[in-house]
């Protein structure tokens, strides 16, 4: 029953109940709260102190390695899922297949971790 | 058309309905189990046993005064804590608690969307959690909040990866990305008994993207003082704690559709029980195996949090593709 009706429109209501819910919960609650700033309490957190620097700090270049590495390797399990669901109608040259590409991804890896990609100093 | 559309609130009202139950009782079963865990009694003056201890918690961040910290950029540092609850919304709608319900004659299938592409749409749902830990961190212009954001979304994306990886496993078996295929496989055999490396995985990751100890760097209080929330206060800091909480239950029940059969009672002779509590329960003891994690093991340091994800888990999940790949194709081949 309803087969021609897109499954998709349950999770568009979804979507809008689910942003509603956050918004309309912050709403409520400006509404009800109290609200009496002053300048100390409204300073970043310092442990205390006054801030020492400016809030935005340079971030260490690790993180963008890291951000390749994930670019890298989520393609690759893109290009996996396709895959695993005609598995068992590809048979052996789909297992080939994905053999080799595996090992050319490895290549790649082994490579990464060599130039010490993957360590965290 | 209009019954339809009045089926599918009905449904997800009721979903809703489970689902923030199950958060805030989420809450002060954490509460409780840390206090049995370590020799206390944990919440008790609220209600019996303390089980009104959600309520109040509720009613006093409503309650609370918002601080804004001065220089925070204010339409990112409002919006980010609205984005946490949406991901863990959105699975919801995937979600197969049971097959199908007879109502008055009329067959009412249980799950709300049922796409065929569930486990794509998953994945790609979840990994939006990061944006809200992201520029929740960023928009308060503070220095601890920013390393935390920094280094959840560097942990996040690692470990969506294994999370990736670890289902194409029971999709290869299955052959579908439908959850309710998935779960009507598992009829006769769980697939964590087939799959054994996948679920340790999958939960491992699981853990690790929901930022929870042992793997919850971003928000290590002893160095980092709150992480992302720290300049959170009031409704705003609830929320993200709410998003926390719902996305622990939705990996936990995908987990359950994956892995634990879903809706199928563990021997034939329990099947008197239907499907939809099996499934809620099942959720349930992997809910509570996050808790007992958390209270169990120390923090990990932050290189071997990401040298255990890129050196081991990712290798191991590649190698378990490969095997199932073999074990399957020998199977089919007769051998």
């Amino acid at each position: 029953m309803y087969q021609h009706i897109s499954p998709y429109i349950p999770v568009f209501i979804l979507f809008v109940i689910a942003l509603a819910f956050g918004t309309v919960t912050l709403l409520v609650a400006w509404l009800v709260r109290p609200n009496a700033p002053y300048d100390e309490k409204l300073s970043p957190y310092e442990c205390g102190i006054n801030p020492l620097m400016p809030g935005k700090v340079n971030v260490p270049i690790r993180f963008f390695v890291i951000i390749l590495l994930f670019l890298l390797f989520d393609v690759e399990a893109v290009f996996m899922y396709p895959w695993a669901v005609m598995y068992e109608k590809l048979g052996w040259w789909g297992f080939i297949e994905m053999f080799l590409f595996i090992v050319i991804l490895l290549v790649g890896y082994i490579y990464a971790w060599a130039k010490g990609a993957l360590e965290w100093e | 058309m209009v019954m339809w559309i009045a089926v599918t609130v009905v449904k997800l009202l009721i979903y809703f309905a489970i689902l923030m139950l199950f958060v805030a009782y989420g809450t002060l079963a954490e509460r409780k189990v840390a206090g049995h865990i370590q020799d206390r009694l944990g919440p008790y003056h609220c209600g019996p046993h303390g089980v009104l201890q959600p309520l109040a918690d509720g009613l006093k961040l409503f309650f609370k005064e918002d601080i804004v910290a001065s220089e925070a950029d204010k339409f990112l540092y409002f919006l980010a804590p609205a984005l946490a609850v949406v991901p863990p919304l959105l699975v919801l709608g995937i979600i197969p608690i049971g097959e199908s319900i007879t109502i008055a004659g009329k067959t009412i299938p249980l799950p709300i969307a049922n796409i065929n592409v569930a486990v794509l749409y998953f994945l790609g749902v979840t990994s939006l959690s990061v944006y809200a830990i992201m520029l929740g961190g960023w928009s308060g212009n503070s220095k601890y909040p920013l390393l935390g954001g920094l280094r959840s979304a560097a942990q996040f994306i690692s470990y969506e990866l294994v999370l990736g990886l670890s289902i194409i496993g029971v999709v290869m078996l299955v052959g579908s990305f439908n959850l309710v295929d998935i779960v009507k496989y598992q009829k006769d055999m769980w697939l964590f008994i087939k799959q054994p490396v996948a679920f340790v995985a999958y939960m491992v990751a699981a853990i690790a993207e929901l930022n929870r100890a042992p793997f919850d760097l971003p928000e290590a209080e002893s160095e980092l003082v709150g992480g992302y929330h720290t300049e959170y206060s009031s409704m705003k800091f609830a929320l993200f704690f709410l998003g926390e909480y719902a996305n622990m239950v939705v990996s936990s029940a995908i987990a359950t559709a994956l892995f634990l059969g879903g809706w199928y009672a563990p021997c034939s002779f329990l099947s008197f029980i239907p499907g939809p509590v099996w499934f809620l329960l099942k959720t349930f003891a992997l809910f509570f195996f996050m808790l007992w994690i958390r209270w169990t093991y120390p923090r990990l340091r932050y290189d071997q949090l990401m040298g255990m994800c890129w050196k081991y888990l990712i290798p191991i999940t590649l190698f378990n593709i490969l095997g199932t790949g073999l074990v399957v194709i020998l199977k089919a081949g007769g051998v």
